[in-house]
């Protein structure tokens, strides 16, 4: 059961942290359907630089900056793509969802080209990052799930609250949501668009690129493997699950993680069933999906000029 | 705007966006500006692909055109690869014109290609060949378009967001198809073994023959369709504008279900001739990514069936020569992946040349004088 729920919020942090990058995207009004390629290319970016800081230290490896430098590659990785994603949307002012898929084919590409001129494996890399704090084992199965845990477990519900307070309390967050709501009325108001809409993609953008890397680093303990861009796809999906609330998503990620794990730990599931309970986190989000349209409650409901993109001089 | 009032001169922005007048955009300057996308894009992959592989760059365009045209073999793999391309983007056309996101095909696909293979392998020695290829098609097409009247009946009436439903009834099928796999292929390996004896009949002695005469035919179809009949008018004014369509007495809930069945009645076609017409087996990667590549496809081609040949055509056409370049200069394959995605960021970027002008402000030319 422990071990379950470890495994589940792990998973989930990867989900969490893909699902908040691609809020705070959807809050400035930008449906980037390039968060899967984001997250190879985040992956592989931290990968990279995790690859080439071993090969350049050999053996005397600092441990902050085994985890430092990789998280910073990926971040920075995630971010360029953002940049790329909005510099077609907002300055180009091109069709977001065409950008959005055409970005998620050249990321899945670039991310296994910079993985075939590294390394598959970074398990030893990869113990840097999942190390938990030392006296988590002697709190008994309570510390081994409050505190059992890696960097990235912390990092990411650090990441999810603050974009929650930032998005609802701050003055910051007010434009940033009035943008995607009305992008005119903002501007009216004397918000800079545009910037906003840079800044936030490319911030939303880094932080799901740091998804990637931990979905490699710390949920499959450094094993590269090719299928980050279905996890970005179900990270999207989250976002729509907990309804564009990054706190709510602390949650709907432990969720999706558990779905995501569960036929590995309930047992008499035959090697079949897996693949019908690795079905239940899209399942579970289209039922969510259609919920919300009946319902109408407007808090629920997605940024209302998500997806289009704003001609200040359109009518 | 009131930094304008205080100061108009100074603060006015020495480049200036405007919007074109669409009727004033002519065709030639249409086709100039996507001809330039492409030949910059070819130029900025080739640059790229001379810089990782260390090649010579006319080397490289040469193994490119080789790769696509070199051997009678390949020729017919790249007529059936823009087939099946080809078949998937007709598929999406019609939704896409109603501007219904229909990001799904690849699910849609998938589902009546399952569907294709289940009818093979459990109905395949119960009846008569030409009984069993009528099955095929009745039951492929029915799973495509149940697989796309889910999100349409869901988007007419509650409006329900199709473009997140789609895309999430792509995995719905992807797993399905994961478990029928291991649950009815009797050795446990999860790959079904072909089966070409139940597949579609080969005619002209070319195993793709068949396919690419049904799209060619389709693509007229479909063209017909859009360009000349009432339906097509109809889809035309939805995806102009939902209020014009309400006002001039269309029903729009029932076209948008409609449009839907047909997408997925030609995706269902296109699971049958990728499953019954190609390869006889399936896998989770049977669509391999086409059903969002026809996205690009359709979009590109500004939805007319016709361009869209041209358009599948180039993508393909990128993808084999891609491949080629990755094993005649031993770089890895993933090279495919990032030329098609620059390809088509140049292609999706000329567009703003075609929207709008970019222009130097004439209160700043006076300023500088």
């Amino acid at each position: 059961m422990i071990a379950f729920l470890v495994s589940a919020i792990r998973l989930g942090m990867t989900f969490l942290l893909g699902s908040t990058g691609e809020t705070i995207t959807e809050k400035a009004g930008h449906l980037n359907l390039g968060i899967p390629g984001v997250m190879c290319v985040g992956a592989a970016c931290g990968c990279y630089a995790e690859y080439m800081y071993f090969t350049a230290v050999g053996s005397n490896v600092v441990p902050v900056l085994a985890v430092l430098i990789p998280l910073i590659a990926a971040l920075l990785g995630g971010a360029l793509m953002g940049l790329l994603f909005s510099f077609f949307t907002v300055t180009l002012r091109v069709n977001q969802n065409v950008t959005g898929l055409a970005i998620t084919t050249l990321g899945v590409g670039m991310s296994e080209y910079i993985i075939s001129e590294a390394s598959v494996i970074f398990t030893k890399g990869s113990k840097y990052f999942t190390a938990a704090l030392p006296f988590a084992d002697a709190l008994g199965s309570f510390g081994k799930l409050v505190f059992g845990y890696g960097i990235f477990v912390y990092l990411a519900l650090a990441i999810a609250l603050t974009t929650t307070y930032v998005l609802n309390k701050t003055r910051v967050g007010l434009h940033l949501r009035a943008v995607g709501e009305n992008p005119a009325t903002a501007d009216a108001a004397g918000i800079n668009v545009p910037l906003y809409r840079y800044a936030a993609t490319c911030v939303g953008c880094g932080v799901a690129g740091l998804g990637g890397l931990s979905f490699i680093m710390d949920y499959l303990n450094g094993n590269w493997e090719y299928c980050v861009d279905a996890i970005g796809w179900l990270a999207i999906a989250l976002v729509i699950f907990t309804v564009w609330k990054p706190n709510w998503a602390i949650l709907g990620s432990i969720v999706f993680g558990a779905l995501y794990v569960a036929s590995s730990y309930i047992p008499g599931v035959s090697f079949a069933g897996k693949e019908l309970f690795k079905m239940l986190p899209y399942v579970v989000t289209i039922l969510v999906l259609i919920v919300t349209s009946m319902r109408q409650k407007r808090e629920h409901q997605p940024p209302q000029s998500l997806g289009l993109s704003y001609f200040r001089e359109d009518r | 705007m009131e930094n304008m009032a205080k100061s108009e001169k100074k603060n006015t922005p020495l480049l200036h966006i405007v919007k074109r007048d669409q009727g004033t955009v002519t065709w030639y300057y249409k086709l100039i500006v996507r001809a330039v996308a492409i030949l910059a894009a070819i130029l900025v992959s080739g640059i790229l692909i001379t810089i990782l592989a260390k090649a010579n760059p006319i080397e490289v365009y040469g193994s490119m055109v080789d790769g696509v045209f070199g051997s009678s073999r390949r020729i017919w793999n790249m007529l059936q690869g823009v087939a099946m391309l080809l078949c998937v983007s007709l598929a999406v056309t019609p939704a896409f014109k109603m501007k219904f996101w229909n990001i799904g095909a690849e699910g849609q696909v998938l589902i009546s290609g399952l569907a294709c293979v289940a009818t093979m392998m459990f109905l395949g020695d119960t009846m008569p060949t030409a009984l069993l290829l009528v099955v095929m098609t009745v039951v492929s097409v029915l799973a495509g378009m149940i697989w796309a009247l889910l999100p349409a009946l869901f988007k007419a009436y509650w409006n329900t967001n199709e473009t997140l439903f789609t895309l999430m009834m792509n995995y719905v099928a992807t797993q399905l198809v994961a478990w029928f796999l291991k649950a009815f292929v009797k050795n446990g390996s999860g790959v079904l073994t072909p089966m070409p004896e139940y597949g579609l009949p080969v005619i002209g002695g070319k195993a793709y023959l068949l396919n690419v005469l049904l799209v060619a035919v389709l693509t007229i179809a479909v063209y017909v369709y859009l360009r000349y009949s009432k339906h097509g008018y109809e889809i035309s004014v939805v995806g102009e504008s939902e209020n014009t369509a309400r006002y001039i007495g269309i029903n729009v809930k029932k076209v948008v279900v409609r449009t839907m069945l047909i997408s997925g009645a030609i995706c269902g076609i296109a699971g049958l001739l990728l499953v019954g017409g190609t390869n006889h087996t399936i896998s989770t990667t049977t669509v391999g990514g086409r059903g969002f590549t026809a996205i690009m496809v359709s979009w590109l081609a500004k939805f007319n069936p016709l361009y869209m040949v041209l358009t599948s055509f180039l993508l393909i056409f990128l993808e084999m020569g891609s491949q080629q370049i990755s094993t005649d200069f031993r770089i890895s394959s993933s090279i495919a992946d990032i030329v098609t995605g620059i390809i088509l960021l140049f292609i999706i970027g000329c567009e703003f040349f075609l929207q709008y002008r970019v222009v130097v402000s004439k209160n700043r030319k006076e300023n500088v004088k």
